[in-house]
């Protein structure tokens, strides 16, 4: 008899029905779960994109334009400084990671660095005795900066999807300046492109009227920059200070002014409702330029002071452009342009095919493999067959109450696993055989089977767990949806193909008493 | 009573052989060494970047060289058309294009806009020359990272010996399934890494099987000679190997038949690796030990 402890056998029955509870809620429909008592789990298999169809991007946060931004508001602020001081300087300008400048006179160096220094302290400063000051940003306030750039990109990212009602997405951190973004059940993904391709940086600023607004000859104090209406372009020459921008923004809406075309409306918090009201009231009469990223979307003259806080947006939008619009200026502004790297999307024809060809694929993968046991062991064969069909409904389970995601991959996973689980069935049995042929009665033959072959098992599906964990960790979606089933698998395995068919022989031996084995 | 399938009493001479073995599989694998320096890989989209598009049309597509010429107006480079599992399905890759990853993304549109909206778009993909960097990079790494990580436990189980020679056998197997690829010019994505990481697991599978066979016959028979050791160390678990094996690839067939395209390109480098890794387990593995002095060390 081989002696197996009350508390493990209650375990491998209690293990089993848990696989099968937690299993059950994917054979139910949407409606029955919800009628199904609170206790009952209601997890099912979560789908990869490549299964459930949809789209993926990979986007990547460009640092490097968020940091010449900056260079371009620092050198705005030195500019500023050095002016109110009237301190002389020549050659201020902005590069990629620095800017740079000469004082007229150096005897000027310690005065200048130290009026900058009191606007950001964080800076550093360089100078050579010709006058020559260069300023730049130090490594920790760099790093500290992309860090708080990339999580504020998420959180823009997100709410750009959420309003435009995309179901569940899935928006995520990979390494140190990328962003993936999951839609599931997206087809196209353009328009999602479209609001993620900008950055959204919305500016309020007086049109400069005095100047040409030629874009070959820029005047110092002002930009030059386009308006496009289809294909028309006009240019404005536009102020540099800024009277508004969007951080002072609450609201945004699409709307229709009275003539029945699409517009915008928006509304500011009080500061920046107050700044605009002072704004136009001193200045009725001249105009104004609403710029979204450098291009002019809007630019209207002040008839009377805008007091309320609030405001209307008319170009010559189409509907679809307006309700873009207001989302970006409600979502607000991306710290850095995002670039898209890689863009994969499944339509739901070719998911319900992968599943199909999938579920066909590992049924008849499982049959052939049961088949075979049952050929090449007979009756243990069979027992190993049962072990399988439980490693199924619990790999299955842990993959419901883990929502792991299942990938066409996966599926593969899936199948592998079976064909790798009876391994350890096979060395059992083969090593019951060899024992049997040694001379071994039947009973200790069975012990010293699972005894002996129980270290090949262990270090055997060890060396697969390993080779699956550095899949797991190199790989991208698809591949790592496979090292997940492989490695659950096998780690089911260990208790199906082990504990589970010793426990059936264990009660074979106890209620039919046989004399020789069947093997 | 089940089929004894494999005889229990088999008597090969492994070791004897392993001279010719070995010049065999060592020919294999200069075969394939030869092939990757000279023709390289077909490298897919993941490595290689670029577009990859699977349309569904209403009707079976009629002129397939009109639609090559269609799209290879609007695009740079070259643009292959394969008719991906029936009439209606296409499958269209476009070489990346030049320039960085926005260029990839505005191609994409170019020819969404020729095709129109009357087909189904059932696959897009676009990488960048970042992504398909990465890939490249990460898949080296993986494979590299697996062979070291298979070669430290089994010194660790084992002894170094076994360490060394698993490792020599683990990266035969890996230039195989390379070789198919460059061979045959099958393309070359990121599954490929996920065939080559799975027969290294497969095969070290068998190899630690056989392995543990020799160090408990190593306890013991003191006296047998070594080569005779392993020949029995072979023929003994070599009716569990090929059993193994045997169900590994039933259930690879079923995925290679029934699984649609996608998963039967998947498969089809698994198949090869998970019999070329069997096989180096029993003849290559095991008999290389010889070489190493092993028996000497362990008295």
């Amino acid at each position: 008899m081989i002696h197996i402890p009350l508390w493990k056998t209650i375990l491998v029955i209690g293990v089993c029905l848990l696989g099968i509870v937690f299993v059950s809620p994917n054979f139910f429909t949407e409606k029955q779960l919800e009628n199904l008592p609170g206790w009952f789990p209601k997890n099912t298999l979560v789908l990869g994109l490549d299964l459930q169809g949809g789209a993926h991007l990979l986007l990547e946060v460009d640092f490097e334009a968020a940091l010449q931004e900056q260079m371009n508001t620092l050198s705005d602020a030195i500019r500023t400084t050095l002016r109110k001081e009237r301190i002389g300087y020549t050659g201020l300008s902005a590069k990629k990671d620095f800017v740079t400048l000469i004082l007229r006179d150096p005897a000027d160096i310690k005065k200048a660095t130290d009026l900058i220094t009191q606007t950001d302290h964080t800076l550093q400063i360089k100078s050579t005795p010709e006058g020559q000051l260069t300023f730049t940003l130090n490594e920790a306030t760099i790093r500290e900066r992309k860090k708080s750039a990339l999580a504020q990109s998420i959180e823009i990212i997100r709410r750009r999807v959420d309003e435009t009602g995309t179901a569940e997405p899935f928006i995520q951190q990979q390494g140190d300046d990328r962003i993936l973004v999951q839609l599931p059940g997206l087809q196209d993904p353009t328009r999602i492109k479209n609001l993620l391709g900008q950055t959204a940086k919305l500016q309020f600023r007086f049109v400069d009227t005095s100047v040409a607004a030629d874009p070959a000859k820029p005047t110092p104090g002002s930009d030059v920059l386009a308006e496009d209406h289809n294909g028309q372009v006009a240019y404005y020459a536009v102020k540099k200070q800024v009277i508004v921008n969007g951080e002072n923004l609450v609201d945004a809406q699409p709307g229709f002014d009275e003539y029945n075309r699409p517009i915008v409306t928006f509304k500011f918090d009080s500061l920046g409702g107050k700044k605009f009201g002072e704004a136009t009231k001193n200045n009725v009469g001249k105009i104004f330029a609403i710029i979204l990223d450098d291009k002019v979307i809007s630019a209207p003259r002040i008839n009377t002071p805008i007091l309320g806080g609030s405001g209307q947006i008319s170009g010559s939008f189409t509907v679809q452009e307006a309700q873009d619009l207001a989302l970006l200026m409600r979502a607000g502004a991306l710290p850095a342009p995002l670039k898209v790297l890689e863009e994969r999307t499944v339509g739901p024809g070719l998911g319900a095919d992968s599943i199909l060809a999938g579920e066909r694929a590992t049924v008849i993968a499982i049959l052939l493999v049961m088949a075979f046991m049952f050929i090449a062991y007979s009756f243990f064969g069979a027992i190993a067959n049962i072990a399988v069909i439980f490693n199924l409904i619990l790999l299955f389970a842990a993959l419901s109450v883990a929502q792991a995601t299942l990938t066409l991959p996966g599926i593969a996973g899936i199948a592998l696993t079976i064909g790798m689980a009876v391994d350890a069935n096979v060395l059992i049995n083969e090593r019951i055989k060899e024992e049997l042929r040694l001379g071994r009665k039947m009973l200790s033959a069975i012990d010293a089977g699972y005894n002996r072959a129980m270290t090949t098992i262990i270090d055997s599906n060890l060396t697969t767990l390993i080779g699956v964990g550095i899949l797991y960790h190199f790989g991208t979606g698809p591949t790592r949806g496979f090292a997940v089933t492989t490695s659950i698998g096998i780690l089911v395995s260990m208790f199906t193909a082990i504990t589970l068919t010793k426990q059936i022989i264990a009660w074979w031996l106890r209620f039919r008493h046989p004399t020789r084995l069947p093997l | 009573m089940g089929l004894q399938l494999i005889p229990y009493n088999t008597n090969f001479d492994v070791v004897g052989k392993k001279n010719v073995i070995f010049g065999i599989l060592v020919a294999i694998a200069v075969l394939c060494l030869g092939s990757i320096f000279i023709q390289g890989f077909n490298y897919g989209i993941d490595f290689k970047g670029g577009l990859l598009l699977e349309i569904r049309t209403h009707e079976p597509v009629a002129d397939i060289a009109k639609l090559r010429s269609d799209m290879s107006s609007v695009v740079v480079g070259e643009v292959t058309l394969q008719e991906f599992g029936s009439p209606n399905d296409i499958l269209i890759r476009v070489e990346r294009q030049p320039g960085g990853d926005e260029e990839q993304l505005a191609a994409l549109a170019k020819i969404k806009d020729k095709l129109g909206t009357s087909v189904d778009y059932r696959r897009v993909e676009t990488v960048g020359p970042k992504v398909s960097a990465d890939l490249i990079r990460n898949g080296v790494y993986a494979v590299l990272w697996a062979l070291i990580a298979m070669l430290v436990y089994i010194w660790f189980r084992f002894e170094w010996q076994f360490g060394v020679c698993s490792f020599i056998t683990l990266a035969h197997d890996s230039l195989i399934v390379l070789g198919l690829f460059s061979l045959f010019q099958l393309e070359f994505n990121e599954t490929t890494i996920i065939a080559v990481l799975i027969t290294v697991t497969y095969s070290i599978n068998d190899t630690v099987v056989i392995y543990d066979r020799i160090r408990e016959n190593l306890r013991k028979f003191k006296k047998l000679p070594l080569g005779e050791l392993i020949n029995l160390s072979i023929n003994e678990t070599l009716s569990r190997t090929i059993l193994t094996s045997t169900t590994t690839l039933l259930s690879l067939l079923g995925l290679y038949f029934f699984g649609g395209p996608v998963i039967a390109a998947f498969s089809f480098p698994i198949i090869v690796g998970i019999t070329a890794g069997t096989i180096s387990s029993i003849t290559v593995s095991a008999p290389l030990l010889l070489h190493t002095g092993l028996r000497a060390e362990k008295p």
